[in-house]
């Protein structure tokens, strides 16, 4: 047997292997030990919607919601992306003086966190560090004309921590548990 | 994020690298019974035998170099046939619930050299381009045989050191054989799993037709079977990205663990090649010392491009924004999560991003691709990273010899004019197919207009694409665009020939070193498993990689340094 018969044939078994008996078999346990993970871990509202997925970043813009990071793709979850704009790029520049001048056009004050003025490599980064959630509260907070304390207290309970990253808030389950708190406090 | 703690961020960086050591150790020994065949007994030797009566081959024969050589490039190239038709006929075929077309022909050579030849390089962006065919049976498959291949190519090399009066180094097809079935199969089906739990994506669904939450208006997400992908492309040190974003995709690395699962098996292969070396060779200092060089490297990238991304952009704080620049990065990786990824993909052939190189600081982006010019030996690409080692090591031994009038000899062999060729051709070659082809790029007329950013960070970027491809690496500073034909062709040729040409001829090295008697150690014998030589060999390593590129590390990154701290 040539070298090329038996590249041929040891390719086929690797190529059946590999390529279809592997990613079926993952595919087919994850899915039964870890089904909502393997599926995008999506979110579903009262009325069997799908809202989107706690992984993957919203464009939230309104006032009486925390604002997630500017993103190069507009958060179009079919195409992720940052906009790979250098350090000193003036347009990078630019955008982010844009950004801040509107940040505070809302209301924000203050030095602005870095994450909620850039754009993030993903551009569908869902999180938000603690400290773009904070200088966001007296925004929401008069635009839901509820106390800044409230807000402050509920960030800091949604806010996690781990030893690689300060501290920081999904801004989705942010949003979605301040509904809720409006919702119960009415 | 404001303040970092420094001495939690160490600690948390010791204790990885204790754990990638402490798992490497284990992994070496595994990997010592795979490829001796110890491993092949019961029910795997049966499998194993059944495979080899089909191919008509047996564990017992073993090649010269040149049938090794030979073989590992015919199944290559088979490979790459396959790929490259599944590329073009994507449009015709089953698990396309996107309904994409077939790859057009540049990108399809292009993307098919790139995936056989553990580049990864993309053009295409994942998520609206690829059908999950494309992805199980075209990128995964080369994913695992990429990084077989090179891991053979090494554990021959290493039988060659071994070896004596003998020209046989091995069975390329039981080599092959073992090393998916044993090594690289279990170990990604476990992390895998471990990815899904995590919330890293499994299915082959359609995309997802989201409403969205207050007013956020619709989003379609982008589904597939990314974790099956996911770790062999970080284990094999593959580094294409199922989708566009790569591991800063949150399908792909959704929190801070999995961020550091997937930066242990980037780095798990790479860590355990000079400890196996060291057990086949029974020269367990001599893996040691060699691990030592790469671990020093590793660090010494990593604290730079640390350091850099720690001092942050001083025109961002002119604006009055507090903190690092987060432009690229996510914020759940936080700086240590995206410096360590950033120094592991470089440091290894790995590719994979979780933060877009092309935003880092300038000093933080000349780490990474000075981490990829050096060769990729700071750990290096699965296989192909040891070997690379070998050579720098055989060059050491020489240039050593030289200068303080020793024989030039290593681990009992005789270094002579075969092995320097091999070794010089071994580590010259990937930075001339950058010098050669960045200069061509940079005459040929509107190369401005392909980078997204101005000035010498353009150049930066032009210099980063042909060191990726030529490296094997696969990332980028992914704002130039190289998708017009003189890049994917040219591109294609240089990762060709990065990836093939060292290869043989380390395998070429292995023959020789083979045939040889081994010399008892004499007065006269350099000792290769002292500190002396460790750091010899790193100075080695760093004057080659200097010397070869500082006029544009100069008009590129460092240029652009100086000009953002002196406000120029």
């Amino acid at each position: 047997m040539t070298s090329i018969k038996k590249a041929i044939f040891l390719f086929a078994v690797l190529f059946i292997v590999t390529g279809l008996v592997y990613p079926m078999t993952v595919t087919l346990v994850s899915g039964l030990l870890f089904p909502d993970q393997a599926h995008g871990s999506l979110i579903v509202d009262n009325d069997n919607r799908i809202i989107g997925s706690t992984l993957i970043g919203q464009n939230f813009t309104a006032p009486q919601y925390f604002q997630s990071r500017p993103s190069a793709s507009g958060y179009d979850a079919t195409a992720s992306g940052g906009s790979n704009l250098g350090p000193t790029n003036a347009v990078l520049l630019e955008s982010i003086a844009n950004r801040k001048i509107e940040l505070q056009k809302v209301g924000v004050t203050g030095s602005i966190p870095s994450d909620l003025v850039t754009a993030s490599g993903s551009g569908l980064d869902p999180h938000i560090s603690l400290e773009s959630a904070l200088i966001q509260v007296p925004v929401v907070a008069k635009a839901r004309n509820l106390p800044e304390e409230k807000l402050k207290s509920l960030v800091l309970a949604e806010s996690v921590d781990s030893p690689f990253t300060g501290a920081y808030v999904n801004v989705l389950s942010l949003n979605r548990a301040l509904n809720e708190m409006n919702q119960s406090s009415k | 994020m404001v303040t970092e703690d420094l001495t939690v961020k160490g600690l948390m960086l010791i204790l990885f690298l204790v754990v990638v050591t402490g798992v490497a150790l284990p992994l070496s020994s595994f990997f010592v019974r795979v490829f001796s065949g110890e491993l092949s007994r019961g029910i795997p030797g049966r499998i194993e035998k059944t495979i080899y009566r089909f191919i008509e081959t047996n564990s017992d024969t073993e090649n010269s170099w040149k049938g090794y050589a030979r073989d590992m490039l015919i199944f290559n190239g088979i490979g790459f046939v396959i790929l490259f038709a599944l590329l073009l006929l994507q449009g015709f075929l089953p698990f396309n619930p996107e309904k994409f077309g077939s790859f057009d022909l540049f990108t399809a050579i292009n993307t098919a050299t790139s995936f056989v030849t553990n580049t990864n390089w993309q053009v295409y962006s994942g998520e609206t381009t690829a059908s999950y065919l494309t992805q199980m049976a075209g990128f995964t498959v080369q994913n695992f045989l990429s990084s077989a291949t090179g891991i053979c190519i090494a554990i021959a090399v290493m039988r060659g050191i071994t070896r004596h009066s003998t020209d046989k180094i091995g069975n390329f097809w039981v080599d092959m054989t073992r090393c998916t079935l044993y090594i690289l199969l279990p170990i990604a089906f476990i992390f895998a799993l471990i990815l899904t739990s995590q919330g890293v994506i499994q299915n082959l669904d359609p995309y997802v037709q989201a409403n969205g939450y207050g007013s956020t208006g619709q989003q379609t997400i982008a589904m597939g079977p990314v974790a099956s992908q996911e770790a062999i492309k970080e284990l094999g040190t593959n580094g294409g990205g199922f989708f566009n974003a790569n591991s800063a995709h949150p399908y792909e690395n959704p929190t801070p663990l999995t961020n550091l699962i997937e930066i242990f098996l980037i780095l798990i292969i790479p860590a355990a090649m000079p400890l196996v070396f060291g057990k086949m060779t029974g020269k367990i200092r001599q893996g040691w010392m060699i691990y030592s060089v790469m671990l020093l490297l590793f660090l010494l990238g990593f604290c730079t491009l640390y350091a850099a991304e720690l001092a942050g952009n001083p025109l961002l704080k002119e604006l009055n924004v507090s903190g690092i620049s987060m432009e690229g990065k996510e914020v759940r990786f936080g700086l240590l999560g995206s410096s360590l990824f950033a120094t592991s993909t470089t440091a290894t052939s790995c590719g994979a991003v979780n933060t877009m190189h092309d935003s880092l600081t300038p000093l933080g982006g000349l780490v990474t691709m000075f981490m990829i010019l050096l060769g990729e030996v700071a750990f290096g690409g699965v296989g192909s990273g040891f070997y690379t080692m070998i050579g720098f090591i055989v060059l050491s031994v020489f240039i050593a010899g030289l200068m303080i009038g020793r024989t030039p000899e290593y681990l009992g062999k005789k270094i002579e004019i075969l092995e320097m060729r091999a070794a010089v051709i071994t580590v010259l070659v990937p930075g001339i197919l950058v010098l050669l082809f960045s200069g061509i790029a940079l005459v040929l007329p509107n190369v401005t207009e392909l980078m997204k950013n101005p000035g010498p960070h353009g150049l930066s970027e032009l210099i980063y694409a042909f060191a990726s491809m030529a490296n094997n690496n696969g990332s980028a500073f992914a704002g130039f665009d190289a998708s017009k034909p003189f890049y994917t062709l040219t591109g294609s040729l240089a990762m060709l020939i990065g990836r093939f040409v060292p290869a043989v001829a380390m395998l070429a090295m292995a023959g020789s070193l083979a045939q040889k008697k081994k010399v008892p150690p004499s007065s006269g014998t350099l000792p290769t498993d002292s500190v002396t030589f460790s750091i010899w060999t790193i100075l080695v390593i760093l004057i080659i990689g200097a010397l070869t590129f500082f006029p544009l590390f100069a008009m590129g990154p460092i240029a652009e340094h100086l000009s953002m701290v002196g406000g120029i």
